[in-house]
């Protein structure tokens, strides 16, 4: 249906070829947006990882805490961050970060969880210290369960972006709330459409790259594939 | 920030923000009669054929694809691209923009998640129950719907709660709801009310969450409790 009215004047070709840079730019950003707010969201969410693995009890606090900042909508977080830190890029960074916890922790305590007992129990005879139980053992195992994790809160943050529009970031959103201020000529809707079609694309280059990149850090995994 | 908390609790108790059409009440009627007008037609139009389909074993691949794609399609894209697509439907702007974005958002998280239920339904138990001599329908409605309800009530409360916060961004395209709050806030720099707003819609997604949690915990066999863990989420 969509495609059918962007056939039917609704969607202007001369537009998306007269704003290559200007899409490639937002592109960019949008990119820089993700990685940073899963960059950061990644790190706060090992430490806290390693906390509830040490600490059990902490585990269900925790992810209660990280299931409130999940629960509540973007738009809400984010108003609720601007009185304090104002339309700035922290305030998209705060809101965004705070949506990965729950998914990242979830996985990273699943997957060292998962770690077989009989693994563990060899490297400690074979004297690895704790740290470098974790560090070489745990952490490298439990990599394909993490990396299942990065890629649902890699693909949910490109498409939350999109909101930051709203506070003067945005991204790729950009586009979209732009088009929402002209969405009765095809200019607007136009806009709407590039807006919303790049940031699915660029979702996509995502987690195909995510998948890349558990096959590089897994070699162990594709040599029993070949087998 | 002291001061602004005080403003907020000030704004909280002046009567004025909560009688009228622009108050407080009638803004949260609007936005849970979408969300429950949104979430029942969803649910009717998903979970029969998911679990027909399910049932059959028709279309495993296709439900992969629908949850991947549609965590992807941001929902204030959505909301925003129904706009255009509602007036030249000649349903104008406010209710239906929102109402149809918010169907499009609901239905394949339903679909999938209620498909699935079904399809991982215990080979073993589907199959002891036709060596019983259960029929096929006996089998679906007996067996296979009771053993799956678990997950399609999570995933009921699951989207529901999406619901409620993608109907926020409604207000961008003139529906009513909690949202308005944020987004006037916004257009007139109005700090105190943005943050009230963004209480009053946080409130409510927790609220939803916390009361379908009861009612689903109601509802659900306690033998069967623990198959709700593993739903598909999408933020909104």
């Amino acid at each position: 249906m969509i495609l059918l009215q962007a056939s039917g004047g609704f969607f202007s070709w001369d537009w998306v070829f007269g704003h290559l840079d200007d899409i490639w730019d937002r592109t960019v950003e949008h990119l820089v947006l993700t990685v940073i707010a899963v960059g950061v969201g990644m790190l706060i969410s090992l430490v806290l990882s390693v906390i509830a693995l040490r600490f059990r009890w902490t585990y269900a606090p925790i992810t209660w805490v990280t299931g409130v900042l999940y629960t509540i909508p973007s738009l809400a977080l984010f108003a609720f961050l601007v009185p304090i830190t104002g339309l700035s890029i922290l305030t998209a960074e705060i809101g965004l970060v705070s949506y990965t916890l729950l998914i990242l922790i979830r996985n990273t305590v699943a997957g060292i969880d998962a770690v077989p007992e009989a693994t563990v129990e060899s490297a400690l005879g074979m004297g690895y210290t704790r740290r470098g139980l974790f560090f070489s053992v745990e952490l490298p195992l439990a990599i394909p369960v993490i990396i299942a994790g990065l890629r649902i809160a890699a693909v949910t943050t490109i498409g939350l972006v999109t909101v930051t529009a709203l506070i003067g970031q945005g991204g790729l959103g950009f586009f979209i709330l732009r088009g929402l201020s002209l969405f009765s000529s095809p200019i607007g809707t136009t806009q709407i459409i590039v807006g919303t079609a790049v940031s699915v694309l660029l979702a996509v280059a995502v987690d195909i790259a995510l998948v890349g990149v558990q096959r590089m850090s897994t070699p162990w995994a594709r040599r029993k594939a070949t087998t | 920030m002291i001061d602004f908390l005080g403003e907020v609790i000030a704004w909280f108790g002046d009567p004025a923000n909560w009688v009228g059409s622009a108050g407080i009440l009638s803004r949260l009627r609007e936005h849970v009669q979408i969300t429950v007008a949104a979430t029942a037609v969803a649910a009717v139009l998903s979970i029969v054929p998911a679990v027909w389909l399910a049932h059959r074993r028709i279309g495993g691949t296709f439900v992969v694809a629908i949850v991947n794609i549609g965590r992807a399609i941001p929902s204030f894209a959505i909301v925003v691209l129904f706009l255009p697509i509602s007036i030249s439907l000649g349903l104008g702007i406010g209710f239906w923009p929102t109402f149809l974005a918010l169907l499009f958002l609901a239905v394949p998280p339903m679909f999938a998640n209620s498909y699935t239920g079904v399809a991982e339904v215990d080979p073993d138990l589907v199959e002891a129950s036709r060596g019983m001599g259960m029929t096929d329908r006996e089998v679906l409605t007996r067996v296979e719907v009771p053993m799956a309800s678990p997950v399609i009530l999570a995933a009921v409360r699951v989207v529901a709660v999406q619901v409620v916060a993608t109907a926020t961004l409604g207000a961008l395209v003139g529906w009513g709801g909690l949202g308005r709050f944020i987004v006037d806030g916004f257009s007139v720099q109005d700090n105190v009310k943005v943050f009230a707003g963004a209480a009053l819609v946080a409130a409510l997604a927790i609220v939803t969450e916390v009361v379908l949690g009861i009612v689903d915990r109601r509802l659900v066999p306690r033998q069967l409790r623990s198959r709700a863990d593993d739903v598909e989420t999408i933020v909104a």
